[in-house]
């Protein structure tokens, strides 16, 4: 162990923390806003809705994150459709590929656990809505989805750490973030043990922030759930 | 070549698609190392989470800890990241031991990190399903004198594979995922020859997506024999 090199990757890697966290951040938000409608396709009774959407998703959790960034970083500019359109400025920045590949893997196993927290919503949940008259679209947005989010949360959270994972790949498309600017330090050291190690536990950090965050949030909801019993007068 | 892609987007890439027949050979070469990487890894991994999850229920509390902190550690750091450590800090490793520069095997490098990978997942499923086994089994077990061992091996794992294999089942699939980033240290697998075939052939849409297909079949084939797995396994206590 060699502490200088050490000491210097500390002061190095967490330059690469603003885009590992930006990238991770707005994937999710991306892929959040975009499982939405999804979801609620996926899990309606007609096929024409749910069987595009399953496609979607069966496609993109079934094959590799590196292969999908992959194809959209180098083979999407490959179309002419592309080249020429105004998506062209856009789709050339190695950071907006990752962005497109991360929202959209992220957006095909979000929809997967939000479509299992909305067919676990208690059935008599929806019949008491539409028995008080709530439209469709009512019940979906104050009855159905508050409860989703509640009962699909801790799924939901394996989803934001294994996104802060995957936002590793982003160094093979020559993104600077953490891994990036680890192997950078790494060629030119050959320190790999140091680097790699502090690299971990920026990572490492992060995830048991995100995790203690999401069972602060869990709590809050499970309190607000279950109030406490009202003060008894005498 | 400017000809043909120069009749549009799609009749390029068809055209393109016949160049994939010249990478047969190759992709088979690929699949084959994948294949290998993800049994080796599976078959070790599972081995070495199976030993964890029994000496997390250790009744002495370092061991217990260690192992607490070695599946908390695996599972909170990028797959990739581990990848790089195992070949970089490898070959660090054999050349200060060796005296001179050497380079550990991508293959060696990548089973040993997702072996270390997969063995932190499976040690948390293992954990949960040893949790779910019914304790009066072990008690029974305890009262008719068995052995450690054979508490473990005879009684308590037989019981909880039914209970572990959903959960397992999903782990094989995202490590058949995982297999791809050996490819960033230069493993030919599935991957690595799309890659290498995209460059020189200047075709990364056909190639990639040829890739994607030989994933998603491996996936799909591996969902399908879990399933068929599960519904031999399955207990008629667990399904209810």
């Amino acid at each position: 162990m060699n502490t200088a090199i050490a000491l210097e990757a500390l002061v190095t890697l967490p330059r690469g923390l603003v885009l590992t966290l930006a990238l991770t951040f707005a994937s999710l938000a991306a892929g959040f806003v975009i499982s939405i409608p999804l979801s609620f396709l996926r899990a309606s009774s007609n096929p024409w809705a749910s069987a595009p959407v399953l496609a979607y998703t069966y496609a993109f959790r079934g094959t590799p994150l590196l292969v999908q960034l992959f194809l959209i970083y180098y083979g999407i500019g490959q179309l002419p459709l592309v080249r020429q359109s105004f998506l062209w400025p856009v789709m050339r920045e190695p950071f907006w590929c990752a962005f497109v590949a991360f929202t959209l893997n992220s957006a095909a196993h979000t929809t997967e656990v939000l479509r299992g927290g909305i067919q676990a919503v208690p059935r008599g949940q929806v019949e008491a809505a539409k028995a008080l008259g709530l439209s469709g679209f009512h019940t979906a947005r104050l009855i159905v989805f508050p409860l989703t989010i509640r009962i699909a949360l801790p799924a939901y959270v394996n989803e934001v750490v294994g996104m802060l994972k995957a936002s590793s790949l982003a160094s093979t498309i020559t993104l600077l973030e953490i891994t990036g600017l680890a192997r950078q330090l790494v060629s030119e050291t050959f320190a790999p043990y140091e680097v790699f190690i502090v690299a971990g536990g920026l990572y490492l950090l992060f995830t048991l922030l995100i995790t203690q965050l999401f069972q602060v949030l869990e709590l809050h909801w499970a309190r607000a759930r279950n109030p406490p019993p009202p003060a008894r007068s005498l | 070549m400017r000809h043909a892609l120069s009749n549009g987007a799609w009749l390029s890439i068809t055209w393109r698609i016949s160049e994939l027949y010249g990478f047969l050979d190759q992709f088979v070469i690929g699949l084959k190392n994948t294949l290998l990487v993800f049994f080796l890894s599976c078959m070790l991994g599972t081995i070495l989470g199976l030993l964890i999850a029994i000496l997390r229920n250790s009744p002495r509390k370092s061991i217990a800890a260690c192992m607490r902190a070695y599946t908390g550690v695996i599972r909170g750091v990028p797959e990739l990241l581990i990848i790089l450590l195992m070949y970089f800090g490898g070959t660090a490793l054999l050349s200060a031991a060796v005296g001179r520069y050497i380079e550990i095997n991508a293959f060696a490098a990548g089973v040993t990190a997702l072996t270390v990978v997969f063995s932190g997942y499976a040690a948390e499923i293992f954990r949960g399903a040893i949790n779910a086994v019914a304790p009066g089994q072990r008690e029974a077990a305890i009262a008719l004198g068995l052995s450690h061992w054979q508490i473990w091996f005879l009684i308590i794992v037989p019981q909880m594979i039914p209970i572990a294999l959903p959960a397992f089942c999903n782990l094989c699939i995202s490590l058949i995922k995982d297999t791809s980033l050996i490819s960033v240290v230069g493993l030919t697998d599935v991957m690595r020859v799309a890659y290498i075939g995209a460059g020189s052939l200047r075709a990364p849409l056909p190639f990639y997506l040829a890739a994607s297909a030989i994933y998603l079949t491996l996936t799909s084939l591996s969902l399908l024999s879990f399933r068929l797995i599960e519904r031999r396994y399955a207990l008629p206590l667990v399904k209810g």
